[in-house]
């Protein structure tokens, strides 16, 4: 949910409450307010009834209160010393309304005359309080919905162009890239926050930038340091193994030592690589045509391919055109062919299937499915050959992880089948 | 030929130096960027081999002085980066080849053969060896003047070989050479064999005066018969 909407969310509820408090002490305030009025309306009249009927006894004889506001009674002594001035809100028929409605009722006494006590009921009509209530909440409800939508369109105004500079600064820093695009523009902002926000990412992105800069050294250093000694080992063993006064028994072992330093140094290089790959430091891309590029990969094992005697079939469809760098293009695709090729038994098949958006890379192997979660792990083998790194598919995986695309491997009646999904 | 090495790692100087001298080079060294300058500014190199990581700078600042002082030594540069950033860096500054350590001799002396041949002969050389003439440019060979087809690798794989003349070349080397770097080293790289049997009888044929020996299933060696 957008700041925006939280904020409307959170301001509706609270105002509900808020305003639903208020009417009802309002409510309570405003009934007390009426009653008050009402009862001393009825007291004034109580006094006038009294006044007249000193001098009209014809009034002590209205029982009924008909056309009038009042009733009179006659009642005993001990009745009347025993009463109080009380004044409840009752129901009672009205004519115009056809209906019982509210009505406030006083009740009191007065003597008439010596020892002649009467009872006096006097009533004022009463607003309707269901009526009230109703007008209330409309009223209210109306007033919860300018204020809703004053609030919102506020918050939209005011709030969109307080946090214009922030909104800017995000599209800013989500084209940052280590190693590629290192420069974003501090938010342009007073605000006490984004300020704060400012000096945090500077800080962060810093430190970040720093340590990339610092890995990269040190893979580069690593490098040269292995690089060099291997480099040394492999040379003077070269020179010795050309010395004609050996045997060839010896010139045999030298070899092996060679062959060995030389899986060394490959060994190295693919980890080189894959750091290489996983530090983000292929980052010029182009658009690779994946077609040509296969066929060319092919064309490059086609002498090994030869003596292995194996079938290949290359079918593709529409072209397929990658945007990604070049180099790690040529490597994912020679990786995967080389294993089809290296894994293959002598007059096995290789099939090559291409989409518009796939490449899938079929080879006869051994009749035993690979296992498919360590399958891309590092150093993950599953055959003895020496002379594998047991990098390659990590490799390949870690390219399919930085460019987007999925790699999926299957296996089906001695076939091992990898897909790569370019989209 | 002559030739400078400029290389500050001393065992790496000396292998580099002894295999240059077997192939009757004359060679001068230099293990930091100063005696480089020095040396590169006052004498002509056929080829100068080109450490970039030196004590005392980079390689590449060589490279921009030569080219300042507009001289046309040939220039390989020896690199344990292999890093192809550096590699542009460089060619683009005027080198002639970029080599990655470690490397194969035989890689050594075919690069600098070919920088030197370039250098040397403005490319159109013609090179005699035994009853065989090439000529490189068109990468064509004739045996007693009759012309012999070779396919691709067949030429690769006999230049690189009369460029070790005498030298043992091994297997690995030869395939990397000519497959090109990630070729798969499995099954032993016998599938070299098949091209290495084609050209051997194409040498047969006709009589060409060399021989391409099989030395201990480790690696080749072309001799003069």
């Amino acid at each position: 949910m957008k700041l925006i909407q939280r904020t409307i969310v959170f301001m509706s509820i609270a105002l509900l409450v808020a305003l639903s408090v208020w009417a009802f002490i309002f409510y309570v305030n405003m009934i007390d307010e009426v009653h008050d009025s009402i009862d001393d309306g009825l007291d004034n009249s109580k006094l006038l009834i009294i006044h007249e009927a000193s001098m009209d006894s014809t009034v002590l004889h209205k029982s009924n209160f008909d056309e009038g506001n009042y009733a009179i009674r006659r009642i005993s002594e001990k009745q009347a010393l025993g009463h109080y001035d009380q004044y409840k809100d009752t129901l009672m028929y009205m004519e115009n309304e056809d209906d019982l409605e509210p009505v406030r009722l006083l009740t009191t006494v007065f003597e008439a005359k010596e020892n002649e006590f009467y009872q006096l009921k006097v009533i004022s009509s009463m607003v309707e309080e269901d009526d009230l209530i109703e007008d209330l909440f409309y009223s209210l409800l109306w007033l919860y919905l300018i204020l809703i939508v004053t609030i919102l369109v506020i918050n939209t105004l005011v709030l969109r162009s307080m946090w214009k500079p922030f909104f800017n600064y995000l599209n800013r820093l989500s084209r940052f890239k280590l190693g590629k695009n290192e420069q974003v523009q501090p938010i342009q902002s007073k605000t006490a926050e984004f300020q704060l926000l400012n000096k945090v990412v500077a800080e962060v992105l810093e430190s970040n930038i720093r340590s990339f800069h610092n890995q990269k050294q040190l893979i580069e250093n690593a490098s040269h340091e292995l690089q060099t000694p291997l480099a040394i080992a492999l040379n003077k063993l070269q020179l010795l193994a050309e010395n004609e006064t050996l045997s060839e028994e010896v010139v045999k072992e030298v070899f092996q030592i060679i062959e060995t330093l030389e899986r060394l140094t490959r060994l190295n290089k693919s980890l080189l690589l894959l750091s290489k790959i996983e530090n983000k430091q292929f980052l010029h891309e182009e658009q690779v045509d994946v077609n040509a590029l296969v066929r060319e990969i092919l064309e490059d094992f086609q002498d090994q391919i030869a003596f292995k005697a194996l079938e290949v079939t290359f079918v593709s469809g529409k072209e397929l055109v990658v945007t990604m760098n070049a180099e790690l293009a040529r490597i994912l695709i020679t990786n995967l062919v080389k294993n089809a090729v290296r894994h293959n038994f002598k007059k096995g098949k290789i099939e090559v299937l291409m989409t518009d958006s796939t490449l899938q890379i079929s080879n006869s192997g051994s009749e035993k499915a690979l296992n498919a979660t360590h399958l891309f792990q590092r150093f993950h083998k599953e055959s003895n050959d020496q002379s594998s790194t047991g990098l390659g598919l990590a490799i390949v995986k870690s390219i399919a992880d930085l460019s987007g695309f999925q790699i999926t491997y299957q296996y089906a009646l001695g076939i091992h089948q990898f897909t790569v999904r370019f989209k | 030929m002559k030739i400078l090495v400029v290389e500050d790692e001393p065992e790496m100087l000396e292998s580099i130096e002894r295999v240059l001298k077997q192939e009757n080079a004359v060679v001068e060294t230099a293990m930091n960027l100063n005696d480089a300058l020095d040396k590169a500014l006052i004498y002509e190199y056929d080829c100068i081999l080109l450490d970039i990581n030196l004590p005392d700078g980079s390689g590449l600042e060589l490279l921009q002085e030569l080219k300042n002082q507009n001289k046309s030594d040939g220039v390989l540069i020896l690199s344990a980066r292999n890093s192809l950033d550096d590699k542009l860096e460089g060619l683009n500054l005027g080198a002639d080849d970029y080599l990655t350590k470690p490397f194969h001799f035989s890689e050594l002396i075919a690069r600098v053969r070919s920088i030197v041949r370039r250098k040397k002969f403005d490319g159109n050389s013609l090179l005699e060896i035994g009853n065989i003439r090439v000529d490189v440019t068109n990468q064509s060979i004739t045996i007693k003047n009759e012309a012999v087809t070779l396919n691709r690798k067949e030429f690769a794989i006999l230049m690189y070989l009369i460029s070790n003349k005498g030298r043992l070349v091994s297997k690995t080397a030869l395939a990397e050479h000519v497959w090109g770097d990630n070729i798969d080293e499995s099954d032993n790289f016998e599938f070299i064999y098949s091209q290495i049997k084609n050209l051997r009888k194409k040498m047969n044929d006709l009589d060409s005066g060399i021989e391409i020996q099989s030395i201990y299933g480790v690696g080749y060696k072309l001799v003069e018969s």
